[in-house]
């Protein structure tokens, strides 16, 4: 299982570094999610790796750490309340420069022209 | 147990949450009530700055958890200097935003007050992950400070700065996934306690852990290889937000100097200074950098942004060589410059509201209105910047310079910080006399002149720096005294042992 698990952990980190170093911002943000999702396991596997056990001291022998599954929530909350800030931020992108690449290619007039002319009056 | 600990976070939320819901109220309602939430918080801050100066640790214990159970809330010296800093710098730039920066969005004065109190949250917080959070509460609340205002131009570094922070805050979690894993807690003074009886194998991976976890703070601090986010973002923000974005590059050198000293400092045996030895460097490169940024900027908010970068290698140069009185030159500096970098911010703003079409460029433009006004601003701005005598950025640099001891790492020091200054005051020297000095024949159609609650509180924050001096002896010692309190981690992880209040009633006991 732990074998498994860490295959998956870092098959997932992977492909999310990969595609957060694309030029566009689509898969930037699949990168951004699966890095996160990749974080969440980790975090996850943070207490040990158990099946079977219950989170609460005093009913069964061994217990599993609650701990990590409340810091996993609150990750997963704060991970997708960001992803939609995202998404919406990359559509406005894609508006605003009509394209999509992460650095808004077109359009893209350096200031400088505008400093010339008003040197120049 | 003080409930005054609580009153920094919760004045700021009520106040936001306040806002939101009055998005269509009048706009100086809205105002009035959202600058008296300012005040407030103000007040709530100097309260707790009060309490902390008689070198106590104070807890606030989330629902009566004996630390290390539950989230605990601490208030040392440190903790109070950074509430009172960011209150002060806070309430000016929320004046200034009131000033017409605040319309063409309904939410603005929301996520002002949020943001004040994510940075409170990360100020108090006595528990790692806590800090984690507070960063997002911080970060999510910048991110719509930071297209504020609109403009195609703020839509890409604005994307940059958000992508970037995804993925620290993804590295921050990671960081502490895995101190956690061999440590079993996350309460800063648990933590103090239980990283010195690390051993065998599991020393890796909370050295692992400690190293990315100053990754995450560089990147929050903008330290070199994780800067060039910064000047454009900032550059392009508008002022009030960019002026307030000062004090979140310090939020990550707040984060190195709590937890470094506290869970890695000298009793921490063999993992004892870990990472300090790569930030001296880095910090200096950092420095020269910003120089060279500064040097090489366009307009004087990208110039001030640099500044930024300088400040951030000057304030970390001491710290990583984490001697007493190195710390307390940092914290004397910290405070001088954050409030000088607004300023400067806000008065480039101001500028650029009377060139017209030349806007904050560094070229020559026919005379504008208020000329001597927002010279006077920004020459006492760049010389506190700089670090020339009299002002307050001058006893920062000195107190930094004379706190290294002789040897190496005093050369490297001594050389970076005085030729950085000197070329940054080029820089300003440059930048000041072409924009107020060298004026061409003609004249601009100026929008309107400033109205008084602009230009009050540039005024107020740019004479701050007078102010710093002028109280320099009560400074110097309250930054020492911190500095103290920093190096000797006993007194923080006693707060495990603070009495939490016990319940009178018998009865909620015996439920067990």
């Amino acid at each position: 299982m732990e074998l498994l698990f860490a295959l998956v952990i870092g098959t997932l980190t992977a492909s999310g570094v990969y595609l957060l170093l694309r030029a566009r911002t689509f898969p930037v943000i699949m990168g951004l999610t699966l890095l996160s999702y990749g974080v969440n396991l980790f975090l996850f596997a943070t207490g040990r790796l158990a099946t079977g056990q219950q989170p609460v001291i005093g009913t069964a022998a061994s217990y599993s750490d609650p701990l990590p599954q409340a810091l996993v929530l609150t990750a997963i909350v704060i991970g997708f309340a960001m992803t939609a800030f995202l998404v919406v931020l990359s559509l406005r992108n894609l508006a605003d420069n009509e394209n999509d690449h992460v650095d808004g290619q077109r359009n893209n007039t350096p200031p400088s022209n505008q400093d010339q002319e008003v040197t120049s009056k | 147990m003080t409930h005054w600990l609580i009153a920094p976070i919760l004045i700021p939320l009520l106040g936001g949450i306040l806002q939101v819901f009055m998005g269509y109220a009048p706009i100086s309602l809205r105002r009035t009530l959202a600058i008296a939430t300012t005040v407030l918080m103000l007040v709530s801050a100097v309260v707790l700055l009060l309490l902390a100066s008689d070198g106590s640790y104070r807890i606030y214990a989330f629902g009566n958890w004996q630390p290390p159970f539950g989230i605990v809330l601490v208030l040392d010296r440190l903790a109070a200097l950074m509430l009172v800093l960011t209150a002060v710098l806070g309430l000016f730039c929320h004046i200034y935003a009131s000033g017409g920066a605040d319309e063409g969005n309904r939410q603005f004065h929301a996520l002002f007050l949020f943001q004040l109190m994510g940075l409170n949250i990360a100020f108090l917080t006595g528990d790692l992950f806590n800090l984690f959070v507070a960063f997002e509460v911080l970060l999510i609340a910048s991110y719509g400070l930071l297209m504020h205002g609109g403009g195609t131009t703020r839509t890409v570094p604005g994307l940059h700065y958000v992508v970037l922070n995804l993925v620290g805050s993804a590295l921050f979690l990671i960081s502490v996934g895995m101190i956690y894993s061999v440590t079993g807690t996350l309460n800063m003074a648990d933590l103090a306690v239980k990283i010195p009886q690390v051993s065998g194998n599991n020393l890796n991976l909370v050295k692992a852990g400690g190293m990315m976890l100053l990754v995450v703070f560089g990147l929050k601090a903008a330290i070199l290889p994780l800067c060039f986010w910064l000047p454009k973002a900032y550059a392009r923000a508008t002022a009030p937000v960019a002026a307030l974005f000062a004090v979140m590059t310090k939020v990550g050198i707040y984060a190195i100097v709590r937890i470094y000293p506290l869970m890695f400092g000298e009793g921490a045996g063999e993992l004892a200074n870990l990472g300090m030895d790569w930030l001296f460097p880095l910090a200096l490169i950092t420095l020269s950098m910003g120089v060279i940024g500064a040097l090489g900027a366009d307009n004087l908010k990208t110039l001030v942004a640099w500044q930024v970068i300088i400040s951030v290698g000057t304030l970390l140069a001491p710290i990583a060589l984490g001697s007493v009185a190195g710390l307390s030159a940092a914290l004397f500096y910290l405070v001088s410059t954050t409030w000088t970098v607004a300023a400067l911010f806000l008065v480039s703003e101001l500028v650029a509201n009377q060139r017209g079409m030349a806007a904050d460029s560094i070229v020559t433009a026919p005379k504008m209105r208020h000329r001597t006004f927002l010279s006077v601003l920004f020459l006492i701005g760049a010389v506190a910047a700089a670090g020339l005598p009299p002002l307050s950025g001058f006893f920062g640099k000195l107190l930094i310079l004379q706190s290294v001891e002789p040897g190496v790492e005093m050369a490297w020091l001594w050389g970076v910080v005085l030729v950085g200054s000197f070329l940054t005051l080029i820089a300003y020297s440059r930048a000041g006399s072409i924009v107020f000095w060298w004026n061409v024949e003609g004249h601009l159609e100026t929008p309107e002149p400033m109205n008084n609650r602009v230009s009050i509180s540039t005024g107020i924050l740019t004479c701050l720096t007078m102010l710093i001096v002028v109280l320099a002896g009560p400074v110097s010692d309250y930054t020492r005294a911190t500095a103290e309190q920093l190096h000797d981690n006993r007194g923080y992880i006693n707060i495990l042992q603070a009495p939490v209040h016990v319940p009178k009633n018998p009865l909620i006991g015996e439920i067990n």
